[in-house]
């Protein structure tokens, strides 16, 4: 059998128990799908352990399990969003990410031409990244105890010496920065989710952003703080930062993007924007008078261009996120309880 | 209560069924609770369904309203500002 | 997006504030309650409270369907689910109610109750379509609003012969609660609190029409406009509610009249009458029993009556102890007043339904005004 034979006849059939096994059909598995995606020197080896040689300055490390319904979503699927995920997770630490790992669990059933489309997307991402994916497993679960594919990485990283991002360096005075508009990813997501669907052009906004803090971080690197709002939105990862650094924030509603079709979804679903989730998009902490440098360089990169100064830090031992309404009020930004559902009163 | 948005209706379907849209946004809702409507009508929407037909004449009217709000102010400051 | 962007105009909302200012006697103060959970809302997304003077209070009412159910019909809806093997279908916002001992939906279908949130009784039929051998109950919340599609879908499920879909009808009518608000001693002269007129409902009054309130309006000598859920709809609304304070009317006004009318949607009203009746009687939390303010499924479409198709048991349903969500409900007491209020009870860790709905006061209290609650409370006290 020619190895185009092979690989038809495969990409035919449904995951099962023999895959995750440990014999034959799983080894033809590893390399006829997720090795010929993802090959590179180190993967190709093909041993257990990725050997490399130790990167010089500080390691990073990240992990981040992936569970996603639908797994192809307008934008994007599971496999590039596991990329982007720990990549920006990485890159959130001002750090230049080297290598990536992945863990599949398998739900048995699960077609294996769909698991070669997110295979070869994962590689897309990585290769467009310019990380390789360097070792991986792969486990298959019995039908119904899993959701047809989980992934987890894991990304390791390099930080400059100059260079020390953290939310603990939150201050007073800082200007806060986001790097295009919010709600992208939860609302193309939720565009197709059972009992809602709705149609729209929006598209998640997944993307691996280590390109962007890159500059960013060269034009300025006394950046204080880099978070990619994603699950619980703009609104909690303010948040976080708030409580960690124990300041307060005042926001300027007018100043966040939101695209006019995430609006009108979050409208049409009593959803608030500021609670949806981002897969592409940065909040960066810097001194004010830094603003206008970074917002230069973030406009120049294709992934900020609609970068906007949103607010800044202040003084407040409660870690109160404050915004100003467009409508001339001042409303409290608090993070979502719980599941964002949608509403009907 | 009762969250309901303003949409534009594109397309009339079987079965009081309709398309409407809220800027780029499309979805399917029912309109039999409606006794007429026509596509380009706004209606406003509730759990799935289309509850009430707006009224593009009364809009304007609210709006001229409101903006009605303060003008006697205005005029009173310009005259002040012109005394002095 | 049009008829929402243009009533949400920052330019305008500054004009309706001074003339506010300038119309509001400084030697009173108004209070005014918003019926609705919209409102609220509203007032509290948008910041309408900080454009207002000192002497304009909001009093927060019962409007919020999720709030007013009572413990007991909750309890009711998780028993169907686990007791009877249904396919319990639910809007989001029931999801997360505490019922008697914090259960709520969102726990039970973590037990393994089947529990399928829903945005439209569309969906509920669909599901119904979808599982011709499971049973599947809509579970029935909300005010007049909510009310016309679960009749439609019933006389769906009717024409098509969906024998496997119920309703569990839990609607209740909002100008029997506005009235009952007023005959109570909280609010009658010399009581603890005070209303000086309504924001009457939007999208309530866009199905009954504005004539509904004129009766409680004359008889009680309050002012209601009827006002929109946008923030200038409300500004404006206060602003004709001071006019008729000051000069001493009580009458009905509506400015809302993009959607609403006199008769409100008449065939909408139809569709109810059809398929629904008056109940003689209905438990709401934290107004108690309230004559003639709900709505059950008439005799001809009993058999798509969960309530007459399973057999509910009785049992003791208990509200969450020192839960303040009654007085609240009532407009009598603040979120504020309440021990539980932010100690115990947050949206993370809801004691009570006002804590969970987004409409519900101690929520929007919460999420949007907690930095302001200090302040508040020295005004009430």
């Amino acid at each position: 059998m020619t190895f185009a034979d092979r690989a038809s006849a495969r990409l035919s059939g449904r995951v099962d128990m023999t895959h995750g096994g440990g014999g034959r059909a799983m080894a033809d598995l590893i390399r006829d799908l997720f090795r010929r995606h993802l090959s590179n020197p180190i993967l190709d080896e093909g041993d257990d352990a990725a050997l490399f040689d130790m990167p010089q300055g500080r390691l990073v490390m990240a992990t981040d399990g992936h569970v996603i319904s639908p797994l192809f979503f307008p934008g994007g699927d599971i496999g590039a969003l596991a990329v982007h995920g720990t990549l920006n997770d990485i890159a959130m630490s001002g750090a230049r990410p080297l290598y990536l790992t992945a863990g599949f669990i398998l739900e048995e059933g699960f077609p294996l031409a769909d698991l070669d489309r997110l295979v070869a997307s994962m590689a897309r991402a990585a290769e467009e990244a310019g990380v390789p994916v360097v070792t991986g497993d792969t486990k298959v679960v019995e039908k119904g105890k899993g959701d047809g594919v989980f992934i987890t990485t894991t990304g390791l990283g390099v930080v400059p010496e100059d260079v020390h991002v953290s939310a603990s360096r939150a201050k007073p005075g800082q200007a806060i920065l986001l790097s295009g508009s919010i709600g992208d990813h939860g609302v193309a997501i939720l565009s197709k989710r059972e009992n809602l669907e709705f149609e729209t052009e929006i598209r998640s906004d997944t993307a691996a952003l280590h390109g962007l803090v890159g500059a960013m971080i060269e034009a300025v690197p006394g950046i204080a703080v880099l978070r990619d709002p994603t699950r619980g939105g703009l609104a909690a990862t303010l948040n976080e930062i708030a409580h960690a650094a124990r300041v307060g924030m005042l926001l300027d509603e007018a100043a966040i993007p939101v695209k006019p079709d995430v609006a009108a979804a979050c409208e049409l679903l009593g959803l608030d924007p500021l609670h949806v989730a981002n897969e592409g998009k940065l909040v960066c902490f810097c001194a004010s008078e830094d603003a206008e440098t970074l917002l230069g360089v973030m406009r120049a990169h294709p992934l900020g261009r609609d970068a906007a100064l949103i607010g800044h830090v202040r003084e407040d031992d409660a870690s109160m996120v404050q915004m100003t309404t467009s409508f001339g009020g001042s409303r409290l930004v608090d993070w979502i309880a719980g599941e964002q559902l949608p509403r009907i009163c | 209560m009762c969250l309901a948005i303003p949409a534009k209706v594109t397309a009339l379907e079987e079965g009081e069924m309709a398309v409407v849209a809220l800027e780029g946004v499309k979805k399917r809702i029912s309109v039999a609770l409606l006794d007429e409507v026509a596509v380009g009508d706004y209606v406003l929407i509730h759990v799935g369904y289309a509850l009430h037909r707006l009224s593009e004449e009364e809009a304007q009217r609210t709006l001229a309203l409101m903006a009605e709000a303060g003008i006697l102010q205005e005029e009173l400051a310009e005259m002040g500002e012109g005394a002095a | 997006m049009k008829y929402v962007d243009e009533f949400r105009d920052r330019a305008l909302a500054d004009k309706l504030a001074r003339q506010i200012v300038q119309e509001a006697l400084p030697e009173r103060d108004y209070h005014f309650m918003e019926f609705c959970g919209g409102h609220t809302h509203a007032i509290f997304r948008y910041g309408v409270q900080d454009l207002m003077p000192d002497n304009v209070e909001f009093v927060h009412g019962p409007g919020c369907p999720v709030c007013v159910l009572p413990v007991r019909r909750l309890d009711d809806a998780v028993e169907l689910a686990e007791k009877q093997g249904v396919i319990l279908c639910s809007y989001g916002d029931m999801m997360r109610v505490p019922g008697t001992k914090q259960r709520s939906l969102i726990r039970a279908k973590a037990d393994g109750a089947d529990i399928r949130m829903v945005y439209s009784t569309l969906d509920a039929l669909k599901i119904a379509r979808d599982n011709p051998d499971r049973q599947v109950v809509f579970f029935a919340i909300g005010f007049e609003t909510t009310t016309p599609p679960t009749a439609v879908a019933i006389l769906q499920a009717q024409a098509e012969g969906l024998t496997n879909f119920s309703v569990f009808c839990n609607h209740v009518l909002t100008p029997a609660a506005i009235g009952h608000i007023l005959d109570s001693p909280d609010f009658a002269p010399g009581g603890p609190a005070r209303i000086d007129g309504f924001l009457g409902p939007s999208h309530v009054s866009a199905v009954i029409g504005s004539a509904p309130y004129e009766a409680a309006a004359k008889k009680y000598a309050k002012p209601v406009v009827i006002a929109g859920f946008e923030p200038l709809d409300v500004m404006q609304s206060v602003l004709m509610l001071i006019r008729q304070v000051n000069e001493g009317r009580a009458e009905v006004e509506n400015e809302y009249t993009r959607v609403v009318t006199r008769e409100g949607n008449r065939k909408a009203q139809a569709l109810v009458d059809k398929v629904l009746e008056l109940r003689p009687s209905f438990e709401w939390r934290g107004l108690g029993a309230v004559a003639d303010s709900a709505l059950s499924i008439r005799d001809a479409y009993g058999e798509f009556d969960a309530e007459r198709r399973f057999a509910i048991s009785k049992k003791q349903s208990r509200e969450t102890k020192s839960c303040e969500c009654p007085a609240i409900l009532r407009g009598v007491k603040k979120p504020t007043d309440c021990k539980l209020f932010g100690t115990v009870c947050t949206p993370d860790n809801p004691m009570g339904s006002c804590m969970v709905s987004s409409e519900g006061a101690c929520a929007a209290y919460w999420t949007y005004g907690r930095f302001r609650a200090p302040v508040r409370e020295a005004e009430v006290a």
